[in-house]
């Protein structure tokens, strides 16, 4: 092996030429009411590349078979490829052992599965969990189960206007009761890029675990939980050009270990009597049932793909489109944008003045663009910032300035229509 | 297209100058109609006189689609019978949820501007609402909901 002083390298080129990825993603060459796709719902999943869609095929035409059991070709194969796919991400969120990376079916069965196994074994009655306005349902509901089951009570860090989470009085939470913090890394509805590395510090400092939900990070910025030090991160698939059905929690192995399995069945136990069950070892204590395989192979290659693009090239990019998206809609009289936070990945709520969010969508659809609309599953988060609902369009690296064009022209449509 | 034939000036002008928008000062009747989907949510107040719809008033939250679709409900349906404001709540719904025959004949008159709904199922509930809720007020149900299972417009209208 040749070692090559890394200050001789070559910079890597980090600009990202749109267009070249453009092409590998063929839903977007689509029609919708006659006009070409905006896909702006990327918040809301993500779309995926021709690459993945290739090792889906070749998975299903050519390796699949069950994991884990046979000792024929297939399983191996299979079981060799989806183990493949677990160091995959593994390397792409930088966790120390294969062990701490778990295949769950999203972000939300990976929250409800550190509820079950942690929660329920290690938070009881007076014990407090710390949460923010900002999370989303699937980081609200499994807690409240949890309160409510075991008499705990979960206290709210509040936000300021512009979306930004108050950290005083995160601070201020935390007493001897507190057992747990659950905190998003970024914000589905508004965007914000919260402060999670020093957050857990403070947590951590005072013997608090914390649980990250990484579903609008993982695709848009480098994630390193042994940087961030994060006890659980939990991510979709879906939302990163993966498959459907598949997510990861990472979990540090000391901390898995403790935990009671969440889901019973085969391939989570070592030996099963009906006197006594003896569990896996992790990950597999976590895996039960045939998992998911060919989408933990497909989110393993969409890692790759991510990768090969280059996600700060990714993240570099999505900041332009996010400057310019804000700076001409900044220039429509009549809409405000909601979620100004200063650390933002590129997603936009706003609001029209005098129009619906569902029209304001609506007519963008005649339009070809794609944006949701609603309450985007953070009631809390609308309740405080004191909007119905909003409308949001959220960008992924291969859309273009031309589309960000697109949808703002549509929007003066809108204001046309409804003067 | 379509979408451009839903939204066109008689519903634009009712969603900016709704008729009958408000509350009743002495009503008879009162429902809340929630959409959980979107969040948005209508009040209908009545007053009946004997078998009549003698005032009726709404006011709420709602989208153009939903606030036009109340304020043209409440211009057509004051004054008449409960049992012909079940009839158009009945061909409402069916014109929405596109199992009404346009064709033959039917009591809908400038309420089928909203026929285009049918062709934007996620928008079907926003027309909905009103009518739905007009139904709950009708029949003495202080709330409901597009969801809410229990719920009077999942019976059959217009049979009872």
């Amino acid at each position: 092996m040749k070692i090559i002083d890394s200050t001789l390298q070559p910079q890597i080129d980090s600009t990202l030429d749109v267009a070249r990825v453009r092409a590998d993603f063929p839903i977007l060459k689509l029609q919708v009411e006659g006009k070409p796709l905006v896909y702006l719902d990327n918040a809301a999943s993500s779309q995926m590349p021709q690459p993945v869609i290739d090792r889906l095929v070749r998975y299903q035409t050519s390796q699949h078979a069950n994991i884990n059991r046979g000792v024929h070709y297939l399983s191996e194969t299979a079981t060799a490829e989806y183990e493949t796919s677990r160091r995959k991400l593994q390397h792409f969120i930088n966790a120390s052992e294969d062990r701490e990376v778990i295949f769950t079916s999203g972000t939300t069965d990976s929250i409800n599965l550190v509820m079950h196994g942690y929660g329920r074994k290690f938070i009881g009655a007076g014990d407090e969990i710390i949460l923010t306005t900002l999370e989303h349902h699937s980081n609200i509901v499994p807690w409240q189960m949890l309160a409510e089951e075991k008499g705990a009570r979960i206290r709210v860090v509040p936000i300021n206007d512009a979306g930004e989470l108050l950290i005083d009085e995160y601070e201020k939470l935390f007493n001897e009761r507190t057992k747990f913090v659950g905190v998003m890394h970024v914000s589905n509805a508004l965007g914000t890029i919260n402060p999670v590395r020093e957050m857990i510090a403070f947590a951590h400092a005072r013997g608090v675990p914390v649980l990250v939900d990484g579903a609008q990070a993982a695709p848009h910025m480098k994630v390193d939980v042994q940087d961030l030090d994060c006890d659980f991160y939990a991510f979709s698939g879906h939302k990163m050009c993966g498959p459907t059905g598949i997510g990861i929690l990472y979990g540090k192995a000391e901390l898995l270990e403790r935990m009671q399995p969440f889901k019973g069945g085969g391939d989570m136990i070592l030996s099963v009597t009906f006197e006594r069950t003896t569990y896996n070892s992790i990950p597999h204590k976590f895996e039960a049932g045939t998992p998911p395989i060919a989408a933990a192979i497909g989110l393993g290659a969409a890692v790759d793909y991510l990768s090969n693009v280059g996600i700060d090239a990714i993240a570099a990019y999505e900041v332009e489109l996010l400057n310019y998206a804000t700076e001409q809609m900044c220039q429509i009289p009549g809409v405000r944008i909601i979620g100004t936070a200063a650390r933002k990945t590129a997603v936009l709520s706003f609001e029209v003045a005098g129009v619906h969010p569902h029209d304001v969508g609506t007519l963008l659809n005649q339009e070809g663009v794609a944006v949701r609309t609603g309450h985007h599953c953070v009631q809390p988060v609308m309740l405080r910032l004191k909007v119905p609902a909003t409308t949001r369009a959220s960008f992924a690296f291969y859309n273009t300035m031309a589309e960000v064009d697109t949808f703002i022209a549509g929007i003066r449509t809108v204001q046309k229509i409804f003067v | 297209m379509i979408t451009k034939s839903l939204y066109q000036e008689v519903i634009l002008d009712h969603n900016r100058k709704p008729r009958n928008y408000g509350k009743l000062d002495k009503a008879s009747h009162h429902a809340v109609g929630h959409n959980p989907l979107c969040g948005d949510h209508l009040d209908i107040d009545l007053n009946l006189e004997g078998e009549h719809i003698e005032g009726i008033a709404f006011h709420g939250e709602s989208c153009a689609i939903c606030k036009a679709s109340a304020s043209m409900m409440t211009t057509v349906v004051k004054g008449k019978s409960l049992a012909d404001a079940e009839m158009l709540i009945k061909e409402f719904r069916d014109m929405a949820t596109g199992t009404l025959d346009l064709a033959h004949p039917h009591h809908l008159g400038r309420l089928t501007v909203f026929a285009g709904v049918r062709d934007l199922p996620t928008r079907v509930k926003c027309a909905i609402l009103p009518w739905h809720t007009l139904h709950a007020a009708l029949n003495s149900v202080s709330t409901t909901s597009t969801e809410a299972e229990g719920d009077p417009m999942h019976a059959p209208i217009g049979d009872a």
